[in-house]
This record gives C-alpha cells, structure tokens and sequence, in this order.
C-alpha cells in the first residue's frame, strides 16, 4: 500500500494553515445554519467537529469541501478561495460524504477508477490506484462486483477509497462511521490513523465520542451554529467535566440528600429520571462519603469522564430533532 | 465579446473535464451494450410501417410544386422526431434519475468538475448516442431505398443539432421536476411536436396556422433533415440551424446554472 499514499504531505509546522476559517455563516433563506464560526488547521493535525444533530457540522463541511459558498466570511484552504479556486482546491482534498453516493451503475473497481478520471489522472495510474487501494480498504476480492450488495461498512471503505484516488493532502469526512458495526468501525479508524501517519491533514465530524477522543488532536464542539468550546480532547475534559464521575442508582427517598453527604467533592450534581451523576475530583471517596452518610445505592459506578460529559454539558440533553 | 475571451484559454480542460462524463456512460453501458443495439430496430420499424403501408397507399404527393414519394417526405421527418425523442429521454428521465435519486452529480461535483461541466458531459453522450442512432437510421432508409440524393449524408449532422438542442433543453427543464409523476407533461410536449411539425404533411396544409407549426423546435428540426434528404438548399435552412442552436445555448446556459444552485446550496 505504501506508494499509493506514502507521497503525501509530511505535517510541517512552519506552514500556513490548511484551513483558515474567520467568522464564516451559512444561511438557507431565513434558516443560519452556520453562525459565524473560526477556526484554523494545521497541516498533518486530525481536527474534529463534535455537535448533535442540526449544530452546522454538514454545512460547515461542504462549505470546506469547496461545494457550497460562504455567505459571509472568509474561508481559506491550502491559502486560496473556493469561491475563485474550486476546482485546484478540490484537486487537492478528498471527500467522504455523510451517505455513501458509490456509483451504482458501475463496479467497485470502476468506482474507482471513473473517479480517478474526474481529477484527470491517466488511465493506467487510476488503475494502480484502484487496486492498491483496494488492498488499503480490504476490498480487493470484491473488485469486479456490483456496488449495492455490499454491507455498509464495505460501502464506506470503499468511499474512503475513491476518496484517496486523488492522492489528497486534506480528508474531510462527514460522520465516517455513524450506522457501522464495532468491527467496521475499529476498521476504519485504523486506516484514518494511518493516512495520518502519513501526513494527510483530517477533519471529522462525528457524534461519537470515542472517535473523536480515538482520533482527533484537536476539536470543537458545535451547537446551533456556533463553536461553544475547542481544545484537546483531554483539555477539554479537564476544563469542561471533572476527573471522575460516580454514577448512581438510589431509591427515590435518597435522591434529595446526595450533594449535601458528598459535599465539597461533588462539584456538580446531575438528578436523571434514570440515575444521579456526580462530577468529581474522587468518586470512591464520594462514594464513600455517601455511605458513611447512611445512603446506600442500589447500584453505583465510578468512571473516568469522557468527551460525552463534556458534550452532554455542553450542548445538553434536550433532543435536538 | 469579454466574456468570450475569458472563457476561451479555459475551453480544452472545460472539454476535457466533461468529456470525463461521457466516458462515465460508456463505462456504464459497455456491459449493457445490447441497449444500445436495440435502438437499431426503432428506425427500421418505423420506416418498415412507412414503406410497406402509406407509401403503396398514397403514392407520391406535391410539395412546393414538385412530386415526390410520399416515403421520401415523412421518412426525413421520423429520423428527426427519432433524433428528439432520443435525447428527450436521455436528458430527462436518465438525468433525472442520476440528479436525485443516483446522487451522481454530487459524487463529481466533489473534484474538479464544474455544473456547467457535468451539464456538458451528460449532454455529450446523449448526443454520441444520437449520432450512433442517427447513423442506423441512416442506414435504413437507404437500403429500404427511401432516397433519391447523396446530400442525405447531411442529415446526421442534422439530427446531432436536433439531439443537442432537445438534450440541452430537457436536462434544463429537467432541473425543474420535483418528482417522477411531472414526466407525464414531457409526451404532452414531444406528442403534439411529433403529429403537427409538417412531419406527415407540408406546412402549406396547416394554412393559417402556419406560424403556430414554426414555433416547434421539431419543425425546424424536420425542415433541416429533409432538405438535407430532397438535396435541396435554401435560405430557410439558416433559420432552422439558428433557431436550433439558440435553443442549445439556451438549454445549457439554464441546466448548468439550475444544476449549479440545486447542488451547490
């Protein structure tokens, strides 16, 4: 596989941004899916959007992908404008669209190999490509079959594929592994992270906070339209949650005393239908606490925080579609 | 004139770019050449019909003051209709199919490729389809001997202007469609042009509704083919080219922008 993608940019941090973005809005009519947002990525980094549904990731994503114009701001990428050079940006990125738009009409190996066309690439090398490729994806064997019996998860490889045709310095993919098994999933971020090795710049929109912490140097967190807070995934927790959380199943008469035992340890208190959170430095010694107070849990659970409390604070849990 | 001069340096790769939607098709129908094939046996259906029925019923008529076979006056205009019907249907059922429900054009509009582009490559290949049809067509009639002049070589360029004219103004309306069932306005369109285009008899019999005949593209379309067929050159046939090739730039200039804003929001 090396030669296919083994030529691509190596990261180098005296170079300008990939993308330079500096108060872009998207509006649809009277609908402002995007509400003036900033944001730079460095060359080789893997930059992550994180926002439940309807926040302005897709948007926000085409306008990068030098499909769909700004309506205002200014967008940079490889430092020129796609509303003036499209298509030698374009040349240069590959996509992986939110649903898999595979060319149904055509094998999986001419998938490939059209798309290869399209960035004018001569015929011999789109078939090098596609093959070496397809070793990339594990999908060699299926070359010669139709695109629509495939699973998703062969789909989405292949997308990946047809998205390294080209050979890009910068990956946008939108959502890669919503609806994928765990299998196909730790697939798939495998190969994300070694195109990375390889120096190829990425950035993913994702809800899953696994992925994002998996893959993701840096990342915001986007909800109706704005970016409410950036960092690293670890940075993020420490400013956003605490170390811990202690997780609590009590009887209904239990409920009302909880922050009051814990005390100075719990520095946020969460009451659910379901169960309690409590955010806290030590959840054992809280949960210690508790029962020292004379409560005990029907069930409890003490875990490290994760970009999910960060998210869930953050954008809340109000369902958002 | 500036425009012109902008456009022209960017003109081979903007040629090359689409010709990439035509290799595209040929792709797609190397394993379903047989289609294709089939296509062959429209023209020789049709001109079978012509032959064997009108031409022993009625014989030869008067056009412009002069006898011809009643064969050699329709067969020109059924190539034609065949030229219009061809590409109506390549431009709007294919493309619309590829538009919203293949997502084809979203897939390309990720590289390079430019609407304008997509819009051109698509219109292409239903115009290479076109003239491979246009050639069988041809074929026909000369070996059923509904011919009687060389020029009639003339009218396969002929039904490629026919084809591009139809291709480019179905994809624009094409654009337009919201679902499947707004097709049933496209034989509401094509079916009154076939009947009333002075394709199975002259304009003088329409009387004073001659001008309303000359509104439809497949007259002009009709005109030009059997002019070509009859070798007989007159001024009319720059009225008929002009009037075809508006419609061409007008159809390509509408599709390319409506595809620009319907995929590029």
């Amino acid at each position: 596989m090396a030669s296919a993608i083994a030529s691509l940019a190596v990261p180098d941090p005296s170079h300008p941004p990939v993308i330079a973005a500096r108060s872009i809005t998207k509006r649809f009519g009277d609908f402002e899916a995007v509400r003036g947002i900033d944001f730079d990525v460095a060359r080789g980094e893997c930059f992550g959007f994180l926002g439940p549904n309807g926040a302005g990731k897709s948007s926000l994503m085409r306008m990068v992908s030098s499909v769909s114009p700004v309506t205002s701001g200014e967008l940079h990428i490889f430092g020129m404008d796609p509303a003036t050079n499209g298509p030698a940006i374009r040349a240069r990125m590959g996509v992986v669209p939110q649903t898999d738009n595979l060319d149904q009409e055509l094998t999986v190996e001419e998938n490939l190999v059209i798309y290869g066309r399209y960035f004018d690439l001569a015929r011999s090398q789109c078939r090098d490509r596609a093959r070496e490729l397809l070793d990339f994806v594990k999908l060699a064997d299926r070359a010669g079959s139709r695109v629509e019996p495939l699973s998703g998860g062969m789909k989405r490889r292949l997308t990946i594929a047809r998205s390294l045709m080209n050979r890009p310095e910068l990956l946008l993919l939108d959502e890669p592994t919503t609806g994928l098994d765990p299998q196909a999933r730790h697939v798939l971020w495998e190969r994300l992270y070694q195109l990375k090795e390889q120096g190829v710049t990425l950035v993913l929109t994702t809800h899953y906070m696994d992925e994002a912490e998996q893959l993701c140097d840096r990342l915001v967190v986007m909800d109706h339209g704005l970016i409410v807070a950036g960092g690293t995934p670890r940075g993020l927790i420490d400013e956003h949650a605490t170390r811990e959380v202690l997780e609590l199943r009590l009887a209904a008469s239990d409920r009302s005393g909880v922050a009051q035992h814990i005390g100075d340890l719990a520095v946020r208190v969460e009451d659910l239908p379901d169960r309690v959170l409590v955010y806290t430095p030590d959840g054992d010694e809280a949960l210690a606490r508790l029962r020292a107070a004379g409560v005990h849990p029907l069930g409890s659970l003490v875990r490290r925080s994760s970009l999910e409390d960060v998210f869930l604070r953050l954008t809340g849990r109000t369902l958002t579609d | 004139m500036n425009a012109l001069v902008r456009v022209m340096p960017a003109l081979p790769g903007t040629l090359r770019r689409s010709s990439r939607m035509v290799e595209r098709s040929v792709m797609v129908y190397r394993r379903t050449w047989m289609i294709i094939v089939s296509g062959f046996f429209e023209p020789l259906f049709y001109l079978l019909s012509i032959r064997i029925g009108f031409g022993a019923l009625i014989g030869e008529v008067t056009v412009d003051g002069s006898l011809i076979d009643y064969a050699e006056f329709v067969a020109p205009a059924l190539m034609a209709s065949a030229a219009m019907n061809g590409a109506v249907y390549d431009s709007t059922m294919n493309i619309f199919y590829k538009l919203k429900h293949a997502k084809l054009y979203e897939t390309v509009l990720a590289t390079p490729l430019s609407p304008t582009e997509v819009a051109a490559g698509e219109i292409l290949w239903a115009l290479t389809r076109g003239l491979l049809y246009s050639i069988a067509f041809l074929i026909c009639i000369v070996a059923l001997g509904m011919a009687s002049s060389g020029w009639i070589l003339l009218a396969v360029p002929a039904c490629v202007l026919i084809g591009f004219a139809f291709a480019a103004m179905g994809m624009a309306v094409t654009t337009y469609m919201r679902g499947w069932s707004d097709f049933e306005f496209i034989p509401a369109a094509t079916l009154p042009m076939f009947l009333f285009s002075a394709t199975f008899y002259p304009i003088s019999s329409y009387g004073g509704w001659a001008w309303a005949v000359q509104i439809s593209p497949l007259y002009h379309g009709a005109a030009l083919v059997r002019a070509a067929a009859l070798g007989d050159a007159s001024w009319g046939i720059v009225g008929h080219v002009t009037y075809l090739v508006v419609m061409a730039g007008v159809g390509l200039a509408i599709a390319g922008r409506r595809l620009g804003t319907l995929l590029r929001a």
